[in-house]
């Protein structure tokens, strides 16, 4: 599927912007200067060689990592750092490159985690929410069947209905990985960061992964920016691709600009 | 032959033959198994949220009882002096250590906690262990290290039912736990705090990344951990005073812990019963076989045969991992 043939209209409008962002531990420079945009309803690709900086980047992006240098405008509001509480809340939901689930709970739990954030916003009034829950158990009840609808729809997306019950550290990796990404998606993000949604994955779970991510993108809208370092899926997935290289941004473009592009090729192929 | 009936029939003998004197032990058992489990619950509500065995739980309810002491006193803190004028009456100390506490899981949360935000559980561990001498040394120095009193008007004496004699006291300490157990498990298992509770425990960066703060959940834990020892602390200093053994009490936790498992509120409450009947029943009848003081390990012994057929406990949730 390419980006022509797609019926989506991507509008144009900036959803996240990162300017001359610079994130260094200590001595070691991860990211220097770079500067990207992310428009809504694309899916937005970052490739680059191992140690290219391109987690630290999605890291930066939902604030796990505050950098030194540069701005991040996400929904018109520019910051100098993102917090990650703040992030989430905001709409930016993400998985990450070594499954991070909450493993022994089961798919449903996991999922449901993700609508956490769904009650009221202030933290006072969570917690008043939660005692006002702990007394009279009617209402929060009537929630929990409203969030437990909402999961389920997502367990049915994604065809995890067998597994319903199951401990997710009990799960093959492949599961893991899709369950991780019903956890983002049970927040109904407006944001999905994907880091190596793929890896270690066969052909067939690669295939199914790109179809809930096409499908996911097409249906809701929902703006994805993936890391990824199978080339064929990069190619047919996004919209655009930026390419980052030693922290750097060596290019920026369409799908096929940015593997014409000479610098690209030769980070890729280690020539200097 | 003589052996196996001392050991296997003549207890039993003597349990039915004097059943008042049973029924006594058991009761003895069981205030004591209530004692042991107001110090575990503490242990299970920063392990529910962390997945970590706060060792500083024994030292934060000595610090607690300090406090108490010290403000119903007017003792001036790091002086060792004390001025009656600023004695508190006894509620309003109760408060105003409740407040301490709370401010100290402001403390602990950003000084302890926020800088090891992902890092490895035995990490948190080690630093539990540090907070635990900080804590006793802070409480030596500003409360002083003498054994104190402590009356918070707890009404003693005793009574006799059908020839079995019943401490007041022991009546209340369980009233109070049994209050504070059902608040507790309403409060965390009814409510969706539960769920960002055991989200945290397994994985602070996807936890985050859901947006459950962090920060909120461990400050209201450690406030409720805080207030949980104040609650034990006024227990164990109204029956054997305020002294800095104190601590060592919570070290009875572990096998409590290991019994009744690690994440459970019923589990904390029945292990520390189990516990507490456990030893004073072994040491009434099987002590004077082996010239007693079963009393001081037996615990172990019983945590140690739960770990080799029952390892996360009778209440705990199960720990899968996929190798």
């Amino acid at each position: 599927m390419s980006a022509v043939e797609n019926p989506r209209q991507i509008s144009g409008e900036v959803l996240l912007n990162v300017e001359d962002i610079s994130l260094s531990f200590g001595g070691v420079k991860a990211i220097r200067g770079v500067s990207f945009n992310i428009l809504k309803g694309e899916i937005r690709a970052i490739i680059g060689p191992n140690g290219a900086g391109k987690t630290s980047m999605l890291n930066v992006i939902n604030g796990f990592y505050h950098p030194q240098e540069g701005k991040i405008t996400y929904k018109g509001e520019t910051r100098s750092k993102m917090r990650s509480h703040v992030a989430a809340k905001q709409g930016i939901a993400r998985t990450f490159q070594n499954v991070a689930l909450f493993k022994g709970m089961s798919t449903l739990d996991n999922l449901m985690t993700g609508r956490l954030l769904k009650q009221r916003e202030g933290i006072l009034q969570q917690t008043v929410d939660m005692l006002l829950h702990a007394v009279y158990l009617g209402p929060a009840k009537r929630q929990e069947v409203v969030e437990r609808k909402v999961v389920e729809e997502i367990i049915d997306f994604l065809e995890i209905e067998a597994i319903r019950k199951t401990p997710v550290g009990r799960l093959p990796y492949g599961l893991q990985k899709r369950v991780e990404l019903g956890r983002a998606i049970a927040m109904e993000p407006e944001l999905l960061l994907l880091d190596e949604p793929m890896a270690g994955m066969n052909l067939e779970e690669k295939g199914d992964m790109s179809r809930f991510i096409i499908d996911l993108n097409d249906q809701y809208g929902t703006t994805i920016a993936l890391i990824e370092h199978d080339m064929g899926v990069v190619m047919d997935l996004s919209d655009r691709v930026v390419v980052l290289n030693y922290g750097e941004k060596i290019a920026d473009g369409t799908p096929n600009e940015v593997s014409a592009n000479q610098d690209v090729i030769d980070a890729y192929l280690g020539v200097s | 032959m003589e052996m196996l009936n001392a050991v296997f029939v003549a207890p039993f003998v003597d349990m039915f033959t004097y059943p008042a004197f049973f029924v006594e032990v058991l009761l003895g058992g069981l205030t004591a198994g209530v004692m042991y489990s107001l110090v575990a619950l503490g242990f299970v509500l920063i392990f529910k949220a962390s997945g970590v065995f706060n060792f500083a739980q024994g030292v934060l309810a000595l610090f607690a009882a300090l406090t108490l002491v010290g403000l119903m006193t007017g003792t001036i803190p790091f002086s060792q002096n004390s001025m009656s004028a600023l004695a508190l009456p006894i509620w309003l100390a109760v408060i105003a250590t409740g407040g301490v506490m709370v401010g100290l899981a402001y403390a602990i949360e950003r000084v302890v906690l926020r800088p090891l935000v992902n890092q490895e559980e035995i990490i948190m561990f080690m630093s539990t262990i540090g907070l635990a001498f900080v804590l006793e040394g802070v409480g030596d120095m500003m409360w002083g290290s003498d054994v104190k009193a402590l009356d918070v008007g707890i009404p003693s004496g005793s009574f006799e039912v059908n020839g079995v004699l019943v401490q007041v006291f022991d009546l209340w300490a369980a009233g109070i736990a049994a209050v504070m157990v059902a608040f507790l498990a309403v409060f965390f298992q009814k409510t969706k705090i539960g769920r960002a509770l055991r989200a945290v425990a397994d994985d602070h960066q996807a936890a985050l990344s859901v947006g459950i703060p962090l920060k909120t959940i461990w400050v209201a834990v450690w406030s409720v951990a805080g207030l949980v020892a104040l609650v034990a602390g006024i227990m164990w200093g109204s029956k054997s005073g305020v002294q800095f053994s104190l601590s060592l009490i919570a070290l009875k936790a572990l096998p409590v812990l290991i019994l009744g498992g690690f994440t459970s509120i019923p589990g904390a409450i029945i292990g520390g019963l189990i516990i507490g009947v456990g030893e004073k029943v072994a040491e009434v009848y099987w002590g004077p076989l082996v010239n007693g003081a079963i009393e001081n390990w037996f615990a172990y012994v019983l945590a140690l045969l739960f770990l080799m057929f029952r390892p996360q406990g009778l209440f705990g949730e199960k720990i899968i991992e996929r190798i």
